[in-house]
């Protein structure tokens, strides 16, 4: 019985290898424009830039008819590996996401000249002419932030934690606590940043990951014991953690990162004041555009304040905190900011 | 009350669990025996692993419901495609090879024969992770620091690989995979010694270590060995191409010297273990430490020397990592090879031969599971629940032993794995 079962089993296995290898090679029926997207290891759901990024991929499969994949990678040797099985597939455009991926992407880019790639969060200098970087100003956006977040604090204290001291992540924080500042300055009031101090940029707070959710909850309530009421996390997934300590404490708000966490995460919609967001989304879909279109050029391209490629979110649920004289003097601010009048952080531009 | 007599009696302790996680991993079996039930357990893995993708697939379900006949047909379809797709990914596509070798395009055979050098490129870390975790087993340790040790065993080679310029490449690879070695040695030397000074339990302190191995080399990565021209970003500097493990092949083929290494580091171990007096004392302390220390034998020694070694196996995982592939260090250094090997070595018996059979087994799966995924967009992580069946299965053989009416061993097999309780009882 059981022998009869095995060789059974045996040629059904046989068989059914044998006759799919000798399939003919399945005939190239539809050559529709493939978008590929390769993650770094934090994962195609880490509801940071590998997520946002994807989100421009799928927009893309949208609203443009294209084909969307992706790879995860599991560890640092997986991005070479998912590289070559991306040119072997023949991807029109490949996606990289994050500096992790930044060696990889360049040789890759440099051994397929053929090949258009695009890295978000990542650019080079001098540029590769196949690759477009996705940069960000983001703390234009973060200055923002922090000015509404110091006008709305009630106990004169707002918080700020990110994941690691890495300037994609410090640019958040640096223009936070410059828009706190320049709110005091403005006002006379002297609203105190935690977690950041743009005199001492190698200080900061931060979790040193950036999926532990129970850190992100640790840091929120360890800073609301110290009196902060108005948190932005940057460390993707973790401030999920701190939304919910301050869910749980009540009083006390958060400012999401990089997409607009009122929407991505509505369980947390009454307590988020706003997001400053990144819209990796939008570069990527254009970028995938200007491939398909045939306007593809190497080099890099900059999200800043005055293209929208880094704005803060609206205010949902929260809408009535904000009065229409402070949304008056947002606008002041950001119109300040566009000219040039307000001076961000020289460490942080982007020439 | 209740709560009192619950306390006086804890349910398992660790170290009876550890005594039989290690009692299996180092049973005495035939040799027939020691591939049937991997087979088998491969095979029940793959039919189970089959299930989850239809289970988890949404066409599946509006297959179903169109017709029963549909939703079979469309099972058949996905797995079929999947799994052929692991295949090719893993081993490769036959006719691909045979069109590229037409052809005669260099670039389109490399590309053809790439899958299965692939899988060997993935499995080599495995095979060195695995070796060092049966060492330990066979002497009677449990080694979960591995994932630390490799992390050390990386940062040392990749700091030898950067730093030093100007030596030869034959002085100079050598020099930065010995230092990767002596950096998971040093690792592993520590819980070593606390097992044998003060009898700290392997098991927590190499879990402790881990942490501490991650949260170092984190900082280094952030502090004393960025990357200067990295804005800071927590990369090290590339390593000098006189460090490097030679690929043999132009791109894209990965493969490299390093999986002789791994080969060769297989053999001196089972040269240690079985054909030295070291080898023997070690496995005795490993099966019965009463024994072994009424025959006079060093007891401490024998534990210390052990968890270096170990160690030692698990920094050269690290290092092939960084030399070899990566050539330069990043946090992401490792898809948890130190755990994934803790299973290879109970599957491969904690014999050489049965890890490198793993560890070719882990990798060829991996490897696979990309083109799988590209494919049908099925996730990697099923290869995690399949790894997972197997050990499983491979764990309880009793399992297979009943799906496939197999006749159970011979009593005396059973008696011939006797192992003697361990750390001071």
């Amino acid at each position: 019985m059981s022998k009869k079962f095995l060789t059974f089993l045996a040629i059904l296995i046989a068989a059914s290898l044998a006759l799919s290898a000798c399939k003919p090679a399945a005939a190239p029926a539809e050559t529709k424009f493939k978008a590929c997207q390769v993650t770094d290891t934090g994962g195609i759901d880490d509801k940071s830039f590998n997520a946002t990024a994807w989100k421009g991929v799928e927009d893309a499969v949208k609203d443009l008819g294209i084909e969307g994949k992706y790879l995860e990678s599991q560890e640092v040797a997986d991005y070479e590996k998912n590289l070559n099985t991306f040119i072997e597939d023949k991807c029109d455009i490949i996606i990289t996401v994050g500096f992790l991926l930044g060696d990889g992407t360049k040789a890759s880019a440099e051994a397929n000249p053929d090949f258009k790639y695009s890295i978000v969060d990542y650019s080079y200098d001098p540029v590769i002419p196949n690759v477009v970087g996705q940069i960000f100003q983001t703390d234009e956006a973060a200055f923002m932030a922090g000015y509404l977040a110091a006008s709305l604090t009630k106990t004169g204290k707002v918080g700020t934690f990110g994941g690691l001291p890495i300037p994609t992540v410090t640019i958040f924080m640096d223009g936070f606590a410059r828009g706190v500042a320049y709110y005091n300055e403005q006002k006379g009031t002297s609203v105190e940043v935690l977690g950041w101090d743009i005199n001492n940029p190698d200080g900061g707070l931060f979790t040193m990951s950036f999926d532990d959710q129970t850190k992100g909850k640790e840091f929120g309530t360890n800073l609301m014991d110290e009196g902060a009421d108005i948190i932005m996390p940057v460390a993707g997934p973790v401030g999920l953690g701190t939304a919910a300590a301050v869910a749980e404490r009540g009083n006390a708000y958060i400012i999401g990162v990089d997409s607009d966490w009122a929407v991505t995460n509505p369980d947390y919609s009454k307590i988020t004041l706003t997001s400053v967001m990144k819209k990796m989304d939008v570069t990527t879909f254009n970028v995938i555009k200007s491939a398909k279109d045939g306007t593809f050029k190497g080099g890099n391209i900059v999200g800043n304040l005055a293209n929208s490629g880094v704005d803060l979110a609206p205010y949902h649920d929260l809408e009535s905190m904000v009065t229409s004289d402070l949304k008056a003097e947002l606008d002041a601010v950001r119109a300040k900011l566009l000219d040039g009048t307000i001076k961000l952080s020289d460490a942080f531009k982007i020439k | 009350m209740k709560n009192e007599t619950d306390k006086t009696k804890p349910a398992v302790s660790i170290e009876e669990i550890s005594t039989n996680i290690l009692a299996s991993a180092t049973k005495k079996k035939s040799f027939w025996s020691a591939l049937v039930i991997p087979g088998l357990a491969l095979l029940t893995g793959l039919i189970l692993g089959a299930l989850f993708i239809i289970v988890t697939s949404g066409e599946v379900y509006s297959a179903f419901q169109i017709s029963f006949g549909s939703g079979l047909a469309t099972s058949w379809e996905i797995v079929s495609k999947s799994y052929l797709a692991l295949f090719q990914g893993a081993i490769g596509n036959p006719a691909a090879m045979v069109q590229a070798l037409i052809s005669g395009d260099q670039l389109e055979i490399r590309r053809a024969f790439n899958p299965f050098l692939e899988s060997l490129v993935v499995s080599t870390p495995y095979i060195f992770a695995g070796l060092a975790v049966a060492l330990g087993f066979r002497a009677g340790l449990f080694n979960i620091g591995v994932e630390g040790q490799l992390f050390i065993g990386a940062a040392a080679s990749t700091f030898v690989g950067y730093s030093i310029k100007g030596l030869p490449a034959i002085i100079h690879m050598p020099l930065a995979l010995l230092a990767g070695a002596l950096g998971g040695a040093f690792w592993g030397f520590i819980p070593g010694w606390l097992k044998a000074k003060t009898g700290g339990h392997e098991v927590i302190n190499t879990i402790m270590m881990n942490w501490i191995a991650f949260r170092f080399t984190e900082w280094l990565l952030t502090g004393p060995m960025t990357r200067p021209d990295s804005g800071r970003m927590p990369v090290s500097p590339i390593i000098e191409k006189s460090a490097e493990i030679p690929q043999f092949f132009k791109q894209p083929i990965r493969f490299h010297l390093g999986f002789f290494i791994a080969l060769g580091a297989a053999g001196l171990v089972y040269w240690l273990l079985f054909k030295t007096t070291w080898g023997f004392n070690l496995r005795t302390v490993g099966a019965n430490p009463r024994a072994a220390k009424y025959a006079g034998m060093n007891i401490a020694k024998n534990t210390i020397l052990a968890m270096s070694l170990s160690g030692a196996l698990a920094g050269l995982a690290g290092a092939n990592q960084i030399l070899a592939i990566n050539r330069s260090m990043a946090i992401g250094l490792s898809a948890g090879y130190g755990y994934d090997s803790i299973a290879l070595a109970l599957i491969g018996n904690s014999h050489p031969v049965g890890v490198v059979l793993a560890a070719i087994l882990f990798g060829t799966l991996r490897n696979g599971a990309t083109r799988m995924m590209v494919t049908t967009r099925i996730p990697i992580d099923i290869i995690s629940i399949l790894q997972a069946l197997i050990l499983m299965f491979v764990a309880a053989p009793a399992i297979i032993r009943s799906i496939y009416r197999l006749k159970p061993p011979k009593a005396e097999d059973e008696k011939a794995a006797f192992v003697g309780s361990w750390g001071g009882k």
